[in-house]
């Protein structure tokens, strides 16, 4: 190239030579700089996958033990003199007696060297508060056992609890909730003796809250939430098919309608807590509906949920092809029979996926809740959409506030049952767009 | 009668109505001699349960509205002069206390026996609007399901007129969005106005002090709180600034890597893992953020000799710039994959290597798409209200120090309402302020960067 | 080092394997008269590139086999065959932009001044900045038209200071005949231009770099034809510096423009040779349909 270089006027200014020479220059440094910017964009997604990892690591790492809980066996003398001296048997007089005491006896029969109050009170603390219903309801339940002597697998207190499962920190006790080392010893005794046991925890998936860990659990928050989005799902998606429909199907081009979809849009950015905001306002104080019940957080989260079902609901709408509505039209069917008869049934399952997104989010939501009073603190299990209740996310923002120890693992046992839910909710709509989407 | 039952009720008499309006339309139409009816027998049918329903269910939902309030200013209007002439706020109180006593829980004993009678009264007025109610509604529904019953002849159009109907619902349903976007802005503006009426708007804006704390009861100590809303605005744009340091980077580059680098292998597994991130529950980062992040930041912070705060706003920004990582890659995916494949192959043919192709023509080219996608992740960011909650403090620092411990709007609006509260103190009324200019904020946010995606997205349609 | 620069990219294979099965029904009727070689003289007076026994092949799709063709100094040489023959695979596999293809596997022997350029010693960056490139649409970065001209220069770092950059910018712009019509408003965007404006600007940006060969795929097939005329005076001029390979679809362009031609059918080349022979006394039967329009 570089004798072309003189031949016209149109010559380049460098020669063929001098920029090769300048190419080459540079090359090291652009590759090096080439290497380095792709390792940046490889480190940002292992960024991504490494937080994702320690989440879920520090989350089970913490919770699995929360699905075990220890219990302790005592022989229990079920003293007559002492719950029922009267010898009536009287259901009214039995459940109203004083079962900790009976397991305050039968503690120190096991350990008679506790002496003084203190030390007392720290034998019975090793049993959770809940012991003493158990064996209530044991003897409401067979009032024939009063009298003897017989051994009953217990409730431990929460820190008892988390010793047993290796989970208490050591060294620093004395300090209040935790064991004292004379609890520690009575509790290593125990286990030498074959009295200690980790059970399935069956009370975590079957109590409502609790102030005591060990006898707190998900299944009023659980109920809670479901009620909850079966009244989002009863709301949002007839409002939200029945929307889509109209905007993609029937809807003149005008500004009215350009006001709806801009408002649609928009609507699906508006942060959570303002959606609060409008329930207590709007349901809560101007309806005048009940505050922590699962209608209104239904009905505040399908009015969150709605702009999502819709932008899904028209998106399958649109993708139904024109022939399948050009077809219907010219055998004689009227635009409405049209939609409903072949346009709906041919976009419902994109518009069901949508639904699911929705409510897998609906049933992570937990701001919005707090606004509307759904963070009280609920013993009972919830019977229907107008008792009061909370939410699984709530109870764990519920949880995650408390001071006790043991309700870490819970919390942690608790966001895995949540995150389950989410996973088998998310996992079925793939499973219904890959089953039913069709390519046209 | 219970709300259910007459609801059961309601429903089986549509039912019939539809039955009965079907055979209806075959009677008439044998009795004319076959003549042949409009639409087919069904429509007829629909006719008369709309007919039959529509009317009663309006009524119903209109009554159940608004009755309550209706009762309860029969109850208050019942009560002894002492009480009933109560501050506003005081009222509410007592209101919520007979609500309370009429379902039968207890109430503080001296006062149980004064307000037993009105909620007597109360229980008494419920027991006959709700007798009133279902017989009316009842009766709409005979009276509809009558009229269709007439006016069932064979030349009636009856599938229009279903059909019509069917319309009607539809843009009622579409309406609702709007309904909703109402609803927010009169309920947030209207209480946001008795706030302004109370505490001065140049306060509210430009203070400096924030403590909402005043008492109930006006006799009370440090009745009067200041609601200088600066340490908020300050500590809300620290979090979600330092949120989106975080996520704006990362999913910036994750999504060039995954659309430019990757193997397709790589980008399908990869892609799915990442979007797990946006799927986990928000309280999940809180609880995240307050038990491993914040005690792990303040670790670091002891070796180094820096006073971390155990609720820093560093802690809150960091894990809320990871929850939005997904979403800046996935918007920034969109747009980069949006940019024509001959301007990279322009770049290419040039001699460009792949990074210089993405610094200096994909990004320029995506450039818009991306700023639009950053306002609506900083959008996010600001409206993002349980990782605060959990990890970002309650006292109103005005700070710019990302060690120290900050408050934010949403984390103030949660403080401020939950609990039981009446309705009528600053305090209350102060979070629908902030719940204002919240979602003012975060509505030109999307409104501008929706504008921008697809005023970019045009360009290269 | 080279060779790992272009990492397989994600993009869709492009035009060549979805116009391929189109055609290729009518086509493989005449698939019986498919030559076995290439009929003509190859080789070039003075070559500046030589390819040898070329093959690509995109997944399944068998789209160039068997190539040998030269590119001479200072020559234009068209390449010409119905859509989906193969004929703009194979100019990209001249500056390796098929590497950006996933699918995409090229075989055979290139050289470039005698050097191997799908050889690992051989860096592709270098090789593109040695081989410029004009597309079948104009596509201007969204810049200012100087800092398109600029953009080859900038990231080769051609130019050591601001007045060598002007130079090479003005008079690349010079060179493609556009200067005048865009020195007014060189600081506007280059997708304001016109679409043969845009076209002039790519070939500007192109020789910027001052390639040694050009490689033009259909320059003019987007734009009207009082463009397409400046765009042919363009490469008659450019020739003096230049060679250029240009693929076009109209057979008027290529006898207008090149010395030789080079016929390609169903991924073979059928004939090479100078072109007023390929067009007024062709050897091979398919040649002779296809330039006197009886399919195409």
């Amino acid at each position: 190239m570089a004798d072309a270089g003189n031949r016209s006027g149109t010559a380049p200014p460098i020669s063929g030579g001098v920029t090769r020479a300048r190419v080459e220059a540079g090359l090291r440094r652009r590759y090096r700089r080439e290497r380095r910017f792709r390792l940046y964009g490889l480190a940002s997604v292992l960024l991504g996958i490494g937080f994702l990892v320690v989440l879920f690591a520090t989350i089970i790492g913490n919770g699995w033990s929360a699905f075990r809980q220890a219990y302790i066996r005592l022989d229990v003398t079920i003293d007559a003199a002492e719950i029922d001296p009267e010898g009536t048997r009287d259901p009214g007089v039995l459940s109203v007696a004083n079962y900790p005491a009976l397991l305050r006896a039968a503690l120190l029969e096991k350990f008679p060297e506790a002496s003084g109050r203190r030390e007392r009170r720290e034998l019975a603390g090793l049993l959770s508060g809940g012991a003493a219903f158990a064996l209530r309801d044991a003897v409401l339940a067979d009032p024939g056992i009063i009298g003897t002597t017989r051994s009953f697998w217990l409730l431990a207190d929460d820190d008892a609890d988390l010793y047993v499962k290796g989970r208490l920190p050591t060294g620093d006790d004395g300090e209040g909730g935790r064991l004292s080392s004379a609890q520690r010893g009575w509790l290593d005794a125990l286990g030498a003796d074959g009295r200690v046991e980790l059970r399935f925890n069956r009370a975590f998936f079957t109590s409502g809250d609790s102030r005591d860990p060990e006898q707190a659990g998900i299944w009023g928050a659980t109920k809670g939430s479901f009620f909850m989005l079966l009244v989002t799902i009863l709301v949002a998606f007839p409002l939200g098919v029945a929307a889509a429909i109209y905007l993609e199907e029937f809807a003149p081009r005008n500004a009215w309608v350009d006001v709806i979809e801009v408002n649609i849009n928009n609507l699906a950015a508006v942060p959570s807590i303002v959606f609060g905001l409008l329930g207590l306002a709007v349901f809560i104080n101007f309806f005048g509906l009940p505050r922590s019940a699962p209608l209104v957080g239904g009905l505040v989260l399908a009015l969150m949920t709605l702009p999502v079902i819709i932008i899904a609901a028209r998106a399958s709408i649109k993708a139904v092809p024109p022939s399948v509505r050009e077809a219907a039209l010219g055998v004689g069917a009227s635009h409405v029979q049209m939609v409903f008869h072949h346009v709906l049934p041919l976009a419902l399952p994109g518009m069901l996926t949508g639904a699911i997104i929705g409510m897998a989010r609906a049933l992570g939501e937990s701001a919005p809740l707090l606004m509307i009073g759904m963070v009280a603190f609920v013993v009972e299990i919830p019977s229907g959409p107008l008792s009061p209740s909370t939410a699984l996310p709530v109870q764990i923002y519920l949880w995650a506030d408390s001071p006790e120890r043991a309700f870490v693992e819970r919390t942690s046992a608790a966001i895995m049952v949540l995150l389950a839910f989410l996973l088998v909710m998310n996992a079925a709509a793939v499973w219904l767009r890959n089953r039913f989407e069709r390519r046209w | 009668m219970r709300l259910t039952t007459l609801i059961l009720i309601l429903a089986a008499m549509t039912f019939a109505a539809y039955v009965f309006g079907r055979r209806r339309a075959l009677a008439v139409a044998r009795a004319g001699g076959a003549v042949r009816l409009h639409s087919l027998p069904a429509y007829y049918g629909y006719l008369a349960a709309i007919w039959s329903a529509l009317p009663a269910v309006a009524l119903l939902v209109a009554w159940v509205a608004f009755s309550d309030s209706f009762i309860i200013g029969r109850v208050v209007a019942s009560l002894p002069p002492e009480l009933r002439d109560q501050p506003a706020a005081q009222l509410g109180l007592t209101v919520n206390e007979i609500r309370n006593l009429a379902a039968g829980q207890m109430v503080d004993e001296g006062r149980g026996a004064e307000l037993q009678v009105a909620a007597d009264l109360y229980n008494s007025l419920r027991t006959t609007s709700s007798r009133i109610l279902a017989g009316l509604a009842i009766a709409v529904a005979f009276a509809g399901f009558g009229l269709a019953w007439i006016r069932t002849r064979p030349a009636l159009r009856a599938r229009n007129h279903v059909e019509v109907v069917i319309r009607g619902v539809l843009i009622a349903a579409s309406s609702v969005a709007i309904l909703t976007t109402a609803g927010i802005l009169l309920s947030v503006t209207f209480e946001a106005a008795r706030f302004f009426s109370q505490v001065p708007l140049a306060d509210f804006v430009f203070g400096t002090e924030w403590s909402p704390q005043t008492a109930i009861r006006a006799d009370q100590v440090g009745s009067s709180g200041a609601f200088g809303a600066v340490p908020l605005f300050v500590g809300t744009l620290l979090i979600s600034g330092l949120a989106l340091l975080v996520a704006v980077p990362i999913g910036l580059m994750t999504a060039i890597y995954l659309s430019e680098y990757a193997a397709p292998g790589v980008r399908r597994a990869v892609k799915p893992i990442l979007e797990v991130l946006a799927g986990v529950p928000t309280v999940v980062y809180g609880y995240f953020a307050a038990l491993t992040v914040a005690p792990f930041l303040r670790g670091i912070g002891a070796e180094l000799g820096l006073d971390v705060a155990s609720e820093s706003a560093l802690g809150a920004g960091l894990v809320m710039g990871v929850m939005i990582i997904p979403f800046v890659s996935s918007l920034s995916d969109d747009v980069i994959n949006a940019v024509p494949q001959s301007l990279r192959d322009g770049s290419y043919g040039l001699g460009a290597t792949k990074s210089e192709t993405i610094k200096r023509v994909l990004l320029p080219a995506a450039l818009p798409g991306i700023v639009g996608g950053v306002l609506l992740a900083a959008s996010r960011a600001i409206g993002e209200t349980m990782i605060v909650v959990m990890a970002a403090g309650l006292a109103a620092n005005l700070t710019a120090n990302p060690l120290q411990a900050v408050t934010t709007v949403t984390v103030q609006i949660v403080t401020l309402l939950v609990g039981d509260q009446e309705f009528d103190s600053p305090k209350t009324l102060a979070a629908f302020a902030l719940g204002l200019v919240l979602f003012v904020v975060t509505l030109v946010l999307n409104v501008i960067a929706l504008q921008v995606v697809r005023r970019y997205r045009e360009q290269y349609d | 080092m080279g060779a790992s620069v272009q990492e397989r990219g994600s993009r869709p294979t492009p035009e060549v394997s979805r116009t391929m099965s189109t055609s290729s029904r009518e086509m493989s009727a005449r698939a019986g008269q498919e030559p076995a070689t290439t009929v003509g003289d190859i080789t070039a007076r003075d070559p500046v590139m030589t390819v040898r026994n070329a093959n690509v092949h995109y997944g399944e799709t068998h789209a160039i086999k068997d190539v040998s063709l030269d590119v001479g100094r200072n020559e234009v040489i068209a390449l010409i065959g119905p859509s989906g023959c193969g004929k703009s695979t194979f100019l990209r596999c001249l500056n390796r932009m098929n590497d950006t293809i996933e699918s995409a596997r090229v075989t055979g022997d290139f050289r470039l001044d005698g050097q191997d350029i799908y050889d690992r010693s051989n860096d592709v960056v270098m090789l593109r900045a040695r081989i410029g490139m004009v597309f079948q649409k104009p596509n201007p970065f969204p810049k200012s038209i100087y800092e398109n001209v600029a953009y080859g220069p900038r990231i080769h770092g051609l130019a050591s200071n601001r007045a060598e950059l002007d130079d090479i910018v003005y008079g690349s712009l010079e060179r493609a005949g556009l200067l005048d019509e865009v020195k007014s408003r060189i600081d506007e965007p280059g997708t304001g231009l016109s679409g043969g404006q845009q076209q002039r600007l790519c070939i500007a940006r192109a020789i910027a770099v001052n390639p040694e060969v050009i490689l033009m795929d259909e320059p003019c097939s987007a734009l009207d034809p009082i463009a397409t005329a400046r765009i042919e005076d363009l490469i008659d001029e450019l020739t003096q510096n230049y060679a250029i390979a240009i693929v076009t679809h109209s057979m008027q362009q290529a006898a207008r423009v090149s010395q030789r031609t080079a016929y390609f059918h169903l991924g073979r080349l059928v004939e090479v040779g100078p072109t007023e022979k390929i067009f007024t006394n062709p050897s091979h039967k398919l040649t002779e349909d296809y330039v006197t329009g009886r399919f195409g």
